[in-house]
C-alpha cells in the first residue's frame, strides 16, 4: 500500500517539474538585464554585444530558446554556466552536497535542541522555566539570521577560537567542526519554530485521557514521556519541520554567504546577479524536486507516527 | 469479619478553579469488601469520578487530595511514587469511560497490553504476546492473534472497551476501578461488557468500584451502592435495600425519576432544580434546596452520614419518613 503510493507521489514530481521548467523560464526572462550586458558591461559595442548574443543563442525567439531548453533538460543536460563555462550539472554536484550537509545537520541541532527544551517548558509550564524558554526563542526568532550568523562568529569564532570563521573542510570530522556555527545559525531557527509548537501539542497532549491510563498502569514517567506523550506530539511538529527543512534547500543563501561556504544558495544568488540563466534554470529544477522529495518523506513520517493517517 | 479490601477515610479533593476552590469530594469514608462490587452513583458534578482518580492518586497538581486511602497496609496517598506505581496497574487497575481518548491512538493494542505486561508481569517478547492474545480472547474479542496488531481506531466501540478491559487485566489486578464504563456504548453493547466484568469478577477474584450514574447498570451489576451529591455520600446501603427502601431524599428522588419497564412504565418524575455549586455551598444539606422533605433543621446543619439500620447509613435526618417503594430490580429494566 505505501509502496504504490509513493509511486504515485514521485509520478506527481513530473508534471511540476514541467510547469516549474515554464515558470522559471518565463520569470528570469522578465528580470531586467541579460547575461551578455552583465558579462560585457556598459561599454560594449552594438557589434559585440550582437556576436555574444549570438554565440549563447540569446538572438532567437524565446519560444525558440525555450524548445531548446525543455530538449537538453530531457536528455539530461542541463547546460552549461554561462559565466562560469562549466556544466551545470558539474556545479551542483559539487555544492549541492555541502548545502544537504548543512541542511541536515541544521536540522538535527534544530531538533536536538527543540525537542527536550519544549517537554522541559510544557512540563514546568506557566513557571519562571517556561517563560525563560519561550522568551529566549522568541528572541533568537525575531532576530535576523545574518545578525545571528555574525555574532556567533565573532564570539565562538573570532574571539574564543572555538571554532573557524570559514570554510568547509576535507574529512567528515573537518565538516562537522566547519559547519558548527552556520549549521547553529539555522538550527537555532528552527527550534525556535519547533519549540513553540511542540510546547504547546505536548502540553495538550499531557490533559489526554491515555495519559492518564498509561498512568494508572503504573507505568514509570519516562515511559510515558516518551512512548504516549511525545510520540503524540510529534505527529504536528514533523510537518512543520519537514515544510521548515524544504526550506533550507536554496534557502540558506545568507548564512552560506556570511561563512563562505560554497554551497548551491550562494551559487544561486551569483548566477542570479550574473543573469546566468542556465545555472538559474538548472538549480530551479534541481531544488524542486528536491523540496518535492523531502516533503514526501515528511508525509511518510507523519503516516508512520499517526496510524490514523490515510495516505492518499 | 473479614478486613476491609479498600479503606477510605475522611477524603477531600480541592480543585482550584479560576472562580475560587471547587471542593469536589468532602470528607468521604467508604469500606471495601474483598470480592465485593460497590456502586458509586451520582449525577454529574456530584464528585463520584473525582473520588475514582482520588483512589490511586491519579489527580495531579494544583489539585488537592487528603485524608487516606488505605490498601494492603499502607496509605496511598502518601506512598512514594515507586510504591504507588507498582499499585497502580499491578494491583489495582483501572478503566474509563470513553476508551476511543483512554486508548492511545498510535500504539497498537498489542503495544498497549505489552507495557503492562512488561511492567507488572516482566513478560516480554513471545511470552508476552502469547498472553496478550490470551487476554483478548478472554475478554471475547474474536481472532485475537490478529487483532494485536491493529489500532484502536481499527476497534468497534464495544471491542475497543473490550480491549481497555482487557489491557487493565493485563496484570492480574485484584480491584478494578470502573470509570463510567458503559456511558458511551448502547444498550445491548452495554449488557454485553456488564456481563463480561461480572464473570471476569469471579474468574479473577477481583473487587470493583463501578461509577455510574444508571441506576440500571447498579441494578445489574452491584453488590452495594453508594451514593454521592454535592462531594459527599449521602447514602451507602446493599442493592436490594436501596431500592426497596430508600433511606435519602435524594436516593428516593432518583429511584422516582426512572421510568419504569413494561407493565411497571409510569411518568418520569424528575428532582427539580440542579445540583449544587461545589464553590459556594449553602450551609447545611447540600440537597435541601431541590428537597420535598426539607425542614428548618436540614438547612441549619449539615446532617452527617450514620448508621440508621443494620449495614446502612443515610445522611438524612428525615430517612424514616420516606416511603417504602415497591420497586424492585425488575422494575429499573433488569
Amino acid at each position: 500500500m505505501h509502496s504504490s503510493y509513493v509511486i504515485r507521489r514521485l509520478l506527481q514530481i513530473i508534471p511540476l517539474f514541467l510547469a516549474v521548467m515554464v515558470v522559471v523560464f518565463v520569470l528570469i526572462h522578465f528580470i531586467p538585464g541579460d547575461p551578455v550586458s552583465a558579462i560585457l558591461g556598459d561599454r560594449a559595442t552594438t557589434e559585440n554585444v550582437a556576436r555574444a548574443n549570438r554565440e549563447l543563442g540569446l538572438d532567437k525567439p524565446l519560444i525558440v530558446q525555450f524548445g531548446f531548453f525543455v530538449n537538453q533538460v530531457l536528455h539530461g543536460n542541463l547546460g552549461e554556466s554561462i559565466n562560469l563555462k562549466v556544466p551545470v550539472l558539474r556545479l551542483m554536484l559539487d555544492r549541492l552536497p555541502v548545502t544537504l550537509f548543512l541542511d541536515v545537520y541544521a536540522s538535527v541541532l534544530g531538533v536536538v535542541m527543540a525537542v527536550p527544551l519544549a517537554i522541559l517548558a510544557a512540563v514546568r509550564r506557566n513557571t519562571w522555566v517556561d517563560s525563560l524558554i519561550r522568551a529566549v526563542f522568541q528572541v533568537g526568532l525575531s532576530l535576523p539570521g545574518f545578525y545571528v550568523a555574525l555574532q556567533l562568529l565573532t564570539l565562538l569564532g573570532a574571539r574564543l577560537g572555538w571554532f573557524p570563521i570559514g570554510g568547509y573542510g576535507v574529512t567528515f570530522g573537518d565538516h562537522i567542526y566547519h559547519m558548527f556555527l552556520p549549521a547553529l545559525t539555522l538550527g537555532l531557527n528552527l527550534a525556535a519554530i519547533l519549540v513553540r509548537t511542540l510546547r504547546n501539542s505536548v502540553i495538550e497532549v499531557l490533559t489526554a485521557e491515555y495519559v492518564d491510563f498509561a498512568r494508572a498502569k503504573g507505568l514509570r514517567s519516562r515511559v510515558i514521556m516518551t512512548r504516549h506523550v511525545l510520540r503524540n506530539a510529534l505527529i504536528a511538529t514533523v510537518t512543520l519541520l519537514g515544510l521548515n527543512v524544504g526550506g533550507l534547500i536554496g534557502g540558506a543563501v545568507i548564512t552560506e554567504t556570511v561563512f563562505a561556504i560554497p554551497g548551491v544558495g550562494k551559487l544561486m544568488i551569483d548566477a542570479i546577479f550574473g543573469r546566468d540563466y542556465p545555472v538559474i534554470q538548472g538549480l530551479t529544477l534541481v531544488f524542486a524536486v528536491l523540496v518535492s522529495l523531502v516533503f514526501l518523506a515528511t508525509d511518510l513520517i507523519h503516516a508512520r507516527l499517526d496510524p490514523r493517517a490515510e495516505l492518499s | 469479619m473479614t478486613a476491609p479490601h479498600l479503606s477510605v477515610r475522611d477524603l477531600n479533593v480541592r480543585i482550584p478553579t479560576p472562580g475560587g476552590v471547587l471542593h469536589a469530594v468532602r470528607g468521604v469514608n467508604f469500606d471495601l469488601m474483598p470480592g465485593e462490587v460497590l456502586g458509586l452513583v451520582g449525577e454529574s458534578g456530584s464528585g463520584k469520578s473525582v473520588t475514582l482518580r482520588s483512589l490511586i492518586r491519579l489527580h495531579r497538581p494544583p489539585i488537592q487530595m487528603t485524608g487516606t486511602v488505605e490498601y494492603g497496609g499502607q496509605n496511598l496517598l502518601a506512598a512514594s511514587d515507586a510504591k504507588l506505581r507498582s499499585v497502580r496497574g499491578g494491583q489495582i487497575s483501572m478503566i474509563f469511560q470513553e476508551p476511543m481518548s483512554a486508548l492511545n491512538p498510535v500504539l497498537t493494542v498489542g503495544e498497549q497490553i505489552g507495557e503492562n505486561l512488561r511492567e507488572h508481569k516482566g513478560l516480554r517478547g513471545r511470552a508476552a504476546q502469547e498472553r496478550a492474545a490470551e487476554l483478548l480472547d478472554l475478554t471475547g474479542i474474536p481472532s485475537p492473534r490478529a487483532r494485536l496488531s491493529d489500532y484502536p481506531h481499527q476497534f468497534s466501540g464495544g471491542m475497543r472497551q473490550r480491549a481497555m478491559i482487557a489491557i487493565a487485566l493485563a496484570s492480574e489486578p485484584q480491584l478494578l476501578l470502573a470509570d463510567e464504563p458503559t456511558t458511551a456504548l448502547d444498550v445491548t453493547i452495554q449488557d454485553q461488557i456488564l456481563r463480561l466484568l461480572l464473570r471476569l469478577r469471579e474468574e479473577l477474584h477481583m473487587s470493583v468500584i463501578l461509577v455510574t450514574h444508571d441506576l440500571g447498570v447498579v441494578a445489574q451489576t452491584c453488590d452495594r451502592v453508594a451514593v454521592m451529591y454535592g462531594g459527599r455520600l449521602v447514602e451507602t446501603a446493599g442493592v436490594n435495600d436501596l431500592f426497596h427502601a430508600p433511606k435519602h431524599a435524594y436516593t428516593l428522588g432518583l429511584l422516582q425519576s426512572l421510568p419504569g419497564a413494561g407493565e411497571h412504565r409510569r411518568p418520569l418524575q424528575p428532582i427539580p432544580g440542579g445540583p449544587p455549586d461545589l464553590r459556594s455551598l449553602p450551609p447545611g444539606c447540600p440537597f435541601a434546596p431541590r428537597c420535598a422533605y426539607v425542614t428548618e433543621a436540614c438547612r441549619t446543619g449539615e446532617p452527617p452520614l450514620l448508621e440508621v439500620a443494620p449495614g446502612r447509613f443515610s445522611a438524612c435526618i428525615h430517612y424514616d419518613e420516606l416511603p417504602a417503594l415497591k420497586s424492585t430490580l425488575e422494575e429499573v429494566g433488569v
